[in-house]
């Protein structure tokens, strides 16, 4: 297995297919500068995936591009983790979830721009700076939220309790991971565990939100094993143009 | 249409200066920080840029532009190199460009984080509405005296 081409996919994916489900948003946000917000994010994050998934596919030598890799493959090849493939569902979840995300890319992204690949530290110290503004508005919508009426309140805690078992896949850790550790390209996912614990349960106490007290977390997602059903259908959407005509360019 | 025998490198510099950024006119690609290398060999012309944010959908017209640019000036052979490091900062803004800016409604970036003052009335009662604006590049602030809305380069 190709070790170093597995790592670049898990970091490609996640970023494609939150930023698809975050352009899912797009034309129908609760107000005009969230839904700005929500597609500017968006872009941000199928920006840094061309970097992630150009760079794979330069990896794997096999004459993909970076396109070929979002919209040729299927659900079972991707490496996304769980999290970010299940549907948006409200305005809270979906900002909920960036939140959990953003809260880990942060200072996994900072993590990286110190890598030994000189590749991939310079698309994390790329990437780093727009997780970085990403992070203080979803922290600050968290806050807003769930500090704020009763209703808004009782939709974060229940995407709270929804999206909890799928953060814990994050910190997941496999050969691949270890592969990166000793090649000292990418720390163990599992040392961003402290600085992840500090963002969220300082802003979920700000935003009046008590997190589960559960560790169970789903898996599946990053190895590529066992996806959510949601994915194959959000693939539809996303590569429908791909697959009925192949190399359709703008 | 005629190719110059000696294309120099300030002779290529002096006409990107022209180019203007697509979703801001009033400033130039060189302005924005964008052209990050410039080599000529012969007839032939390598320009390097790197984009602002990672998303950016302006990157592929102003790639366009500049060969078209040069291709007026009678380039024949324009290569464009894309590279993201080191990564574009918002200090790479020219004095010019950030003047420029200022003077069309944009409040240039600041350190602080947020705009000096407001680019209409030059009133430093300015807050923030929305950290994403019209462009990846902006934010929407608002002025608390004149009460216009306007748009703030954020600084990254």
């Amino acid at each position: 297995m190709n070790h170093l081409f597995e790592f670049l996919l898990r970091q490609g994916d996640n970023a494609l297919v939150l930023g698809h489900r975050t352009s899912e948003w797009c034309g129908v946000a609760p107000a005009l500068e969230e839904d700005i917000a929500l597609a500017n994010t968006a872009l941000d994050l199928i920006g840094q995936t061309q970097l992630w998934l150009g760079y794979a596919a330069e990896v794997e030598g096999q004459g993909r591009s970076a396109n070929d890799l979002a919209y040729l493959r299927d659900v079972y090849d991707f490496r996304n983790v769980l999290m970010l493939e299940v549907p948006n569902a409200d305005f809270g979840r979906t900002l909920m979830r960036q939140f959990l995300f953003d809260a880990f890319q942060v200072p996994w992204l900072t993590a990286l721009c110190g890598s030994s690949d000189t590749h991939v530290a310079d698309i994390a110290t790329k990437s780093v700076k727009e997780a970085t503004y990403h992070l203080d508005r979803s922290a600050d919508t968290v806050i807003a939220l769930g500090d704020g009426t009763e209703e808004s309140n009782a939709r974060m805690q229940a995407a709270l309790d929804h999206l909890w078992p799928y953060a814990g896949e994050l910190f997941g850790e496999d050969e691949t991971d270890q592969a990166m550790q000793k090649k000292g390209i990418a720390p163990l996912p599992a040392s961003m565990r402290n600085d992840w614990d500090r963002t969220v349960h300082g802003t979920l106490s700000e935003a009046a939100l008590r997190a589960p007290d559960s560790a169970f977390a789903h898996s599946g997602g990053r190895s590529g094993f066992r996806h959510t059903e949601h994915l194959g259908h959000m693939l539809a959407t996303m590569q429908t143009l791909q697959r009925s005509y192949p190399g359709a360019a703008w | 249409m005629t190719a110059s025998p000696h294309i120099s490198e300030a002779q290529v510099w002096n006409w990107l200066e022209d180019v203007p950024d697509p979703e801001i006119p009033v400033i130039s690609v060189v302005d924005l920080g964008v052209v990050r290398a410039v080599s000529v060999s012969g007839d032939a012309v390598e320009v390097t840029i790197t984009p602002t944010y990672s998303g950016c959908p302006a990157m592929a017209v102003i790639a366009m532009d500049i060969e078209t640019a040069l291709a007026k000036h009678g380039v024949p052979s324009v290569q464009l190199k894309t590279q993201i490091a080191p990564a574009w900062t918002t200090d790479w803004l020219s004095d010019k460009g950030r003047a420029r800016l200022e003077s069309y409604g944009i409040a240039p970036p600041q350190a602080a984080g947020g705009p000096a003052r407001c680019p209409q009335c030059k009133s430093t009662a300015v807050e923030r509405v929305s950290q994403f604006g019209s462009t990846p590049c902006k934010a929407q602030w608002r002025c608390t005296d004149c009460l216009e809305p306007f748009d703030y380069f954020k600084c990254i």
